[in-house]
């Protein structure tokens, strides 16, 4: 690329052209000003204001989640950086590939404590990969470059460039690098993976189970993960971001597991002699107690990340790479072990998984006249549209009951704030991924104490006249912690109980989209219906929920795995 | 999740970085080992043979199996060129001592008899304090100061340790060479 005189603030515009951003969320202010100038003039880069940094970050998840591609956020200095924190360790935590940029004060302001200063590259150094305080015009093409290139690379994650007001200013001869050069970052693998160790492993097996998790997603390596699946013919589980890794319905599949994982899912897991865990992690949510977490199965574990390899399970056999690179390579050592020495049976090992399969499915209460059950929502929105939607979520019983219900078709369906849980997600993702995928039916399924988080984005949803369907499952609880209260705390319901405010009817009407509201189980098909085929921007439809339909089976926090409450 | 490096089974290791010579550098890596609770007995850093990269010598006392996903954990951090834990039996470590004893001349002559058998130099003199300057290994530190403990210490600082690897092998990795 030719070079040519320009701002900092141009820079980074052109930046974002380069790298083909097309969506960028937030909100201007003082500190970044002339950046937002700068976009003005942007053909291909598009802003989205919204009302909140925070979902301006959770947008830039959904987007990038949805995609593939890296998502955008801006914020301004002070407050407007603060106010990204939340999305950031979000996308921190689930791998989700995203650029965050902040004005700052100039850099003869910094550190005097300023008006609107804040130490953003202090504050997010813990929940980046990396993150950068431009001190010089000079270096920001590189820096725009190393960090796009380091959120979408490797395992994929969040980093932040804080960018003063006076380097935006600042002018300097503009060239944007075709290729990085950080000599810390893509460690050489020093040790060949033990690909012959592994299939050794599994020819061996007669009780194999395959974990997949979100690191399917990321690599993309889908076709690879259905082949290996095919071959080893073990029973498949997975994480709440490895639904859709394979759809759900492919015999094999058995769902999710974990502390909401259904009661055969989990058996088979505590039960497994071998686990080939491709691009998870072993998080205290899928584990339950770590000690008595599966004590017969050896440890195969293919990850891209080396530092995750026996950071909880110890791994017999570790595999560090991409899964799209590495699993074939592994399927055709397996193959091969298959063929030279043959491999034990596990037609045994299926008649018991499929018997656990028959006595302990995933179930819930019928669907009476009196309440709507919750999970009865989620199945009749799956049967109305086939499955054929794109699902976010916010955090709290109703994400684990969509989780248990929605049964995931493709690849980055199921969308959803996995580690760090946070209500609020929703809405803002909702937006991010019908912005992605603007062709797509997005769903969003919501709480009550969920949707109040991020509530205020709904103008952002109208402006852009998203088609967006939020299905409010209102308990009028804090659902999930009233769960954990009425099991664990002798029903005290300490600041549970939510009042019926607001009005979510009046709500939606008042931002100018349809609201819609069933109470009773005689109203859910026609609001159903009725939300599905609105168009012409967001729906809100308020479904009161029976108040106390659990989440089950559940594993209390620190059992075992295979110790769950049946609410029966 | 707890790490075992509450247990019996814990010992001394020496980690040795290779890192950019950036700001705000020492605060991602002291940050890291703080919030997934990792202990830092001693940490050292200064220049290298080359300008852009500094080295630092980081102490910690865990068990192997914790040392080993520090060393990953430090990888991931992207100004960290090279990290290794440093073979105990395999490497050439230092530290270093100021000591500043209050004492009458009197002793002096001791002290400095003393002095000579741990290879340490008296640096400073005064008619009532001296201060001793000696290096070594940890081991040999400790014994000193107990020597010197009777006489009266006034102050006393060390440097936390520094270390290489014996023989030809460097830490900086092949593209870097």
């Amino acid at each position: 690329m030719a070079k040519e005189k320009t701002t900092g603030a141009k820079a980074v515009v052109k930046a974002l052209e380069a790298e083909g951003v097309e969506w960028v969320f937030g909100v201007p202010g003082g500190a970044i000003l002339p950046i937002y100038d700068a976009l003005f003039d942007s053909r291909t880069v598009k802003h989205v204001l919204v009302r909140h940094e925070q979902t301006g970050a959770h947008a830039a998840e959904g987007f990038a989640h949805a995609t593939g591609k890296v998502g955008v956020c801006f914020g301004t200095s002070g407050p407007g950086a603060t106010n990204l924190v939340t999305g950031i360790a979000d996308a921190y935590m689930d791998s989700v590939p995203m650029v965050a940029i902040t004005g700052n004060v100039s850099s003869s302001l910094i550190g005097s404590d300023a008006f609107q200063e804040a130490d953003i590259t202090g504050i997010t150094m813990p929940i980046t990969k990396h993150n950068w305080l431009v001190t010089d015009v000079k270096d920001l093409p590189r820096i725009l470059k190393e960090a796009f290139y380091i959120a979408r690379t490797g395992r994929p994650g969040p980093v932040l460039v804080d960018i003063p007001k006076d380097i935006q200013n600042a002018e300097f001869e503009f060239e944007y690098p075709d290729s990085v050069n950080i000599p810390g970052y893509h460690p050489p693998v020093r040790e060949e993976p033990r690909l012959k160790d592994a299939a050794a492993l599994i020819r061996a097996s007669s009780r194999p189970v395959i974990y997949l998790g979100g690191g399917v997603r990321t690599s993309g390596a889908y076709d690879e993960v259905a082949q290996f699946v095919e071959l080893v013919g073990a029973p498949v589980v997975t994480t709440v971001h490895g639904k859709g890794a394979l759809p759900e319905s492919h015999p094999q599949c058995l769902g999710m597991f974990g502390m909401h994982g259904a009661k055969f899912t989990n058996y088979t897991v505590q039960d497994a002699d071998l686990i080939i865990a491709l691009g998870a992690r072993f998080d205290d949510r899928v584990t339950g107690k770590l000690s008595t977490f599966a004590p017969e199965a050896k440890i195969v574990h293919l990850d891209v990340d080396p530092a995750e390899i026996s950071k909880l399970v110890t791994a017999t056999v570790p595999l560090v790479g991409d899964l799209k690179l590495l699993l074939p390579q592994l399927t055709e050592q397996t193959r091969k072990a298959f063929a030279a020495s043959g491999r034990a049976d596990i037609a045994p090992w299926w008649i018991k998984v499929s018997a656990w399969r028959e006595k302990h499915p995933l179930h819930h209460a019928p669907q009476g006249d009196q309440f709507i059950e919750p999970q009865h929502v989620i199945e009749r929105i799956w049967e109305k549209t086939q499955g054929k939607a794109l699902v976010t979520t916010g955090v709290g019983k109703h994400q684990m009951f969509a989780a248990q219900y929605w049964k995931t078709i493709w690849p980055r369906q199921f969308i959803t704030s996995g580690g760090l849980g946070t209500m609020g997600f929703c809405l803002p993702a909702a937006i991010g991924v019908q912005l992605g995928k603007p062709d797509a039916l997005v769903i969003g399924i919501d709480g009550d104490g969920s949707f109040q988080m991020t509530l205020q984005d709904l103008a952002t949803a109208v402006d852009l006249k998203l088609n967006i369907k939020i299905f409010i499952l209102n308990n009028l609880f804090l659902g999930m912690v009233h769960q954990w209260q009425d099991l664990f705390y002798e029903k005290r319901l300490s600041e549970t109980p939510l009042s019926d405010l607001p009005d979510l009817v009046k709500l939606a009407e008042a931002y100018s989209c349809l609201g819609l509201r069933a109470r009773k189980p005689s109203e859910l098909e026609d609001v159903l219906d009725r939300a599905l085929a609105h168009k012409g921007g967001p729906v809100i439809v308020d479904i009161r929920t029976r108040p106390d339909a659990h989440v089950y089976p559940m594993v209390p926090a620190g059992a075992p795995l295979n110790d769950m409450i049946d609410g029966e | 999740m707890e790490h075992d490096d509450k247990l019996p089974t814990s010992s001394s290791h020496t980690v040795s970085l290779l890192v950019e010579n950036k700001p705000g550098v020492l605060h991602r890596i002291a940050g890291l080992f703080s919030r997934r609770g990792y202990n830092i007995a001693s940490l050292t850093v200064g220049p290298t043979e080359r300008p852009e990269y500094s080295r630092m010598t980081i102490v910690v006392r865990l068990s192997s199996k914790t040392v080993e996903q520090v060393v990953r954990q430090v990888q991931k951090l992207v100004p960290v060129v090279e990290v290794r834990e440093l073979s105990p039996v395999d490497l050439v470590e230092r530290e270093l001592l100021l000591v500043k004893i209050r004492t009458p001349e009197k002793n002096h002559a001791e002290l400095r008899a003393l002095a000579e058998t741990y290879e340490a130099k008296i640096v400073d003199v005064s008619p009532d304090a001296l201060v001793i300057e000696a290096s070594g290994n940890a081991g040999k530190l400790d014994a000193l100061e107990d020597r010197l403990a009777q006489y009266g210490i006034q102050e006393l600082c060390r440097s936390g340790r520094i270390a290489l690897e014996r023989g030809f092998k460097t830490l900086a990795p092949p593209n870097l060479k």
